[in-house]
């Protein structure tokens, strides 16, 4: 349905459209929000204490706004790194070597263990102002967000066509012209996609992080998840739920505010011109084009932009490119690995020899085998939630009305930070005197299920039509079809699901193994319950050796299980 | 008198292999661009054309040789040498209007005259009223028209094209080579030369004055041929037909002694490693039932390539199976089917593949290589990876892929072995 702009209805009509009012409210409140919010950010720590978080849902708009900002400074710092660390390591060989084997390893590291390190750090570099523990909060989510987005944009950086590429040189066109024409328009498309699953996920951490208690430092920055973390202290239900329901107000707002325009706007950007496929729409976004008041104001910025660009510096044109050649760089290489190992062994060594310092073999014993209970909780609860949404997930994604449907909701679950829900069932649980070894794991797999549902809707949507009706034409029913059609086909997009499902339940342990409700303190045996304790405890060591330990078995099994699946499933199922 | 624009002189390139080795792709290329000339590179695929093309262009340094360019030498992308691409290399987050302004911004011209000039070069090449369209917009024939005016608009020396009209449909490639020749005789391009890549016979002959044939694996350039007709060239005149005669006879003739690694089409596959064309047992079928059923077994090439529609790029590999497999020869620019290829032809399905299966293990070593060794193992079977290293000593990591690929496709008409992607292997198991 195409609204048309007048071009003039006479009066006002001529200099200000419908479009052009519902633009500079959208921007107005924007404006609003962020120097609300700003304001209090440099405010001495003091000022904190003066005025505790109260349980009064008046505040929860304010608080609700500073959760917000904190999640949108995180972002911008992450894309700040991505541009830097990715561009880096897709450009020079030997910077890659030792960037995205880290990155790999630092994707592995349970977030909510970054927090309890570097608490502290932070809060020292600004001593006794809020700032400080306000850099703390937005590093931890700049963790939560940062290293997707950088592989994300590596991969495009290295897989940019080789026509264009060819183009860009031909044409003489600067390294840095080159980059913003080039590189990063060919990079949008996912990256934008990164970025907004990140924002997603890390709703969960934002909330984590805002009462941060590490032994003796303990901070809690007005926010949605400190409002929580007091409601749950009073075992306060009815706060709880409005707690909740602000999320669900946020998340939607930014669900139609942010996501949808910026994957909507980044469409332009897509680099096959298949025709026939169905362009994703945002009415926001549509506002700002069509309105002509957003056009004029953001003219003068759109020709500096271009003026950027063309910048005379830098102009030196980029010199014919070679490939490796192996003999001559042997030496080089060889150097450059040496030097490699040598800092590998030496950071090694610091870390060992300081977890080691306090450490015995039981300690590494005991975290050890809680870390296989964690791994066994989660087996069974990634297990269960396939049988479940499997099923649910094809009959969906087969049936195209359902699934336009289904997956923005599925989305916006993911989105939900999960940890609002849990001092729900921890009353029920405290009430109803259930086991928390049983009863709490659910808990972990509460809000990363939807990322199997999503993926395993978005496979079966995109098997070809073909496909299915020549299923239909050869009766193929029952299980039968779900054998050879249904499964196999959705198999790369479920494993890509369950993927980031198992990721993400591994940090939720941290959060779910330990659960408070007043005074009761439940508690399961694991590895998250393990690192939880060690932090409230302020026990550096052990805290390293938790988050060691919940590292290597991350990383084990997805090199173990999960790569060598994801890749027996492309190589095997994938369709064309 | 004119000047030369570009002359390469000994020119050879080489890309390293992944066993260390080097690959040897262009060899001893002497190439001289008057001004006022269209010269084509003509040759099949892997011929390196378009390696030549983008050394030129300062895409690539030159292994060994020169490249000088207006006197000077090239060690980069140089001012003054633009590309068309064969699959148009648009922006598609730019309009077509910023996309022909790309090379004028780099070179920092002030706002109003890159206007002017992109907005000219537009009009030149009938884009008018498409300035503000998306390439995704846009069909095939207008993509390329965007290509070849961001290429003019800053007025270089030399206009480089690969290959700039084969992603489009024959009507559209008609429309465009007729403007630009005219463009081109009217004085009218800002343009002093032009070096076109082509594997398309008849066009180098429309466009060309000079038109240098290449030879694959290496590319060397095997002949030089002048074209003096008069533009605009008739396709149906007797010169024009004599001289696409000469071209194709020039391109299959046979070498007299065996090449060691390759060599120039037509040649028989004395080694196992040799490439194979990739072309499939029906299509083979095809051309040698066509061969007996349309032509009594015996037909001119050009006028069989035309009539079957079938381009150089695809005419030759299929000319290459029939000579190794014996079933067909090339003589003096005429395809003819041999005895064997008769008795093929008059064959039923089982006999064909029983005729197939006995050229194949007798004329391609490698097949009767692989089929060999799977017969002396006891369990029959030999995993993919063992010939792939082998071929791969020999030729590029692609080319071993796509011979591998070749072989099995046709021992696998044959019955003459199986092979199973899942596990990577050869086997016997279906012998026949």
């Amino acid at each position: 349905m195409r609204l048309n702009v007048p071009i003039s209805v006479g009066g006002w009509g001529r200099f200000f459209t419908r479009w052009d009012v519902l633009a500079v409210l959208l921007i107005l409140g924007l404006l609003v929000f962020l120097g609300e919010a700003s304001r209090h950010l440099l405010q001495p720590l003091s000022e904190l204490q003066r005025e505790p978080i109260s349980l009064d849902p008046r505040n929860l708009p304010e608080y609700a706004a500073r959760t917000t900002l904190r999640m949108l400074l995180a972002m911008v710092l992450s894309l700040i790194f991505t541009f830097t660390y990715a561009t880096l390591a897709a450009k020079s060989k030997q910077a890659e070597r030792l960037l995205i084997p880290m990155l790999d390893i630092l994707q592995s590291v349970p977030i909510l263990g970054f927090i309890s390190i570097t608490v502290v750090f932070f809060m020292a570099l600004a001593p006794g102002r809020v700032l400080g523990a306000e850099f703390a909060a937005i590093f931890a989510i700049f963790t939560s967000q940062a290293w997707n987005m950088a592989f994300s944009f590596y991969q495009s950086l290295r897989t940019v066509p080789s026509e264009l590429d060819e183009a860009s040189r031909n044409f003489g066109l600067s390294p840095w012209m080159r980059f913003w024409r080039l590189d990063v328009p060919f990079a949008m498309p996912q990256l934008i996609w990164n970025m907004m699953m990140s924002m997603s996920g890390s709703w969960f951490f934002v909330v984590a992080s805002e009462a941060i208690s590490v032994g003796n430092t303990t901070i809690t920055l007005p926010g949605v998840g400190s409002y929580i973390a007091l409601a749950i202290e009073h075992r306060d239900l009815a706060a709880v739920g409005y707690a909740i329901l602000t999320m669900l107000v946020v998340i939607l707002i930014y669900d139609q505010v942010l996501f949808r325009p910026l994957v909507a706007w980044a469409d332009r950007f897509r680099f096959e011109q298949e025709p026939g496929v169905v362009p994703p729409e945002s009415w926001v976004l549509d506002v700002m084009r069509r309105s002509r008041l957003i056009d004029r104001l953001t003219e003068p910025f759109a020709s500096s932009w271009r003026r950027l660009l063309i910048a005379g510096w830098w102009k030196e044109a980029v010199p014919a490119k070679r490939e490796a050649r192996p003999p001559q760089h042997g030496w080089i290489t060889f150097q450059w690995a040496a030097v490699l190992v040598a800092l590998t062994a030496l950071a090694l060594w610091q870390v060992v020899s300081f977890v080691l310092q306090d450490i015995s073999v039981s300690d590494v014993l005991t975290a050890a085998l809680s870390g296989l209970a964690t791994f066994s909780r989660i087996v069974v609860l990634i297990a269960l939630a396939s049988i479940i949404w499997v099923p649910i997930g094809v009959w969906v994604g087969t049936r195209r009305q359902v699934a336009n449907f289904v997956q923005p909701v599925a989305q916006f679950l993911a989105a939900f930070p999960a940890n609002l829900l849990f001092p729900i069932a921890v009353s029920a649980i405290v009430a109803l005197r259930l086991d928390p070894n049983i009863w709490l794991s659910p808990l972990m797999i509460l809000g990363t299920q939807w990322y199997i549902l999503f993926n395993v809707v978005a496979g079966a949507a995109a098997i070809p039509a073909e496909l299915r009706a020549a299923g239909v034409n050869f009766r193929v029913r029952g299980l039968l079809w779900w054998r050879r059609i249904a499964l196999p086909a959705v198999l790369p997009y479920y494993v890509t699901g369950a993927i980031t499902a198992s990721g993400g339940s591994w940090n939720a342990s941290i959060v779910a193994e330990v659960a408070s409700w007043g005074d009761e303190h439940l508690q399961a045996y694991g590895l998250g319950a393990y690192i939880a304790q060690q932090t409230e405890a302020g026990d550096f060591h052990r805290i390293v050796l938790g988050i060691a330990v919940m590292s290597f078995f991350v990383v084990v099994i997805n090199r173990v299980f999960w790569r060598p699946l994801y890749l027996y499933a492309e190589r095997k199922f994938r369709i064309g | 008198m004119s000047n030369a624009l570009l002359d390469i002189h000994a020119l050879r390139q080489t890309f390293p292999r992944a066993d260390g080795g080097e690959l040897l792709v262009l060899d001893g290329i002497e190439l001289k661009l008057m001004e006022g000339q269209i010269v084509g590179l003509l040759g099949r695929t892997g011929s390196g054309k378009s390696t030549l093309l983008r050394s030129i262009a300062g895409l690539m340094p030159a292994s060994a040789g020169s490249i000088t360019y207006l006197g000077q030498p090239v060690l980069g992308p140089a001012p003054g040498i633009a590309m068309v691409f064969q699959s148009f290399a648009l922006f598609p987050w730019l309009t077509v209007l910023e996309n022909v302004q790309l090379g004028l911004e780099a070179l920092g011209l002030p706002d109003a005259e890159i206007r002017k000039r992109a907005l000219a070069a537009i009009d030149l090449i009938g884009l008018d009223g498409y300035e503000s369209a998306y390439p995704r917009e846009l069909s095939g024939g207008m993509r390329q028209r965007v290509g070849f005016a961001r290429a003019l608009v800053v007025h270089p020396n030399i206009l480089l094209m690969d290959e700039p009209f084969s992603a489009l449909d024959v009507l559209t490639a008609e429309t465009l080579r007729t403007d630009l020749i005219e463009l081109w005789g009217d004085g009218k391009l800002p343009i002093k030369g032009i070096i076109i890549v082509t594997h398309n016979i008849e066009e180098a002959v429309l466009m060309c004055d000079r038109i240098l044939l290449f030879s694959s694996n290496p590319g060397r350039i095997i002949r030089e041929i002048a074209v003096d007709l008069k533009q605009p060239r008739n396709r149906l005149d007797p010169s024009f037909r004599d001289l696409v005669e000469k071209i194709y006879v020039a391109m299959t003739a046979r070498t007299p002694t065996p090449p060691k690694i390759g060599g120039a089409a037509g040649t028989v596959a004395t080694s196992i490693d040799t490439r194979l064309p990739r072309v499939s047992a029906n299509l083979l079928s095809g051309v040698l039932e066509t061969l007996a059923g349309e032509y009594n077994g015996k037909a001119d090439l050009p006028v069989f390539a035309e009539e079957q529609h079938l381009e150089g790029d695809d005419l030759f590999p299929v000319a290459d199976a029939l000579q190794m497999l014996h079933l067909g020869e090339i003589e003096g620019g005429d395809i003819k089917l041999t005895d064997v290829g008769r008795q093929y032809v008059e064959a039923g399905t089982d006999d064909r593949k029983k005729i197939f299966q006995r050229q194949l293990l007798a004329y391609v070593p490698l097949a009767a290589h692989i089929r060999r060794v799977l017969q002396e193992r006891s369990n029959h079977v030999a995993p993919k990876s063992r010939f792939f290293d082998e071929l791969e000593d020999h030729m590029s990591t692609e080319d071993a892929e796509a011979t591998l690929r070749s072989v099995t496709a046709w021992a696998r008409y044959a019955e003459a072995f199986a092979y199973d992607d899942d596990s990577q292997t050869f086997s016997l198991e279906n012998p026949t």
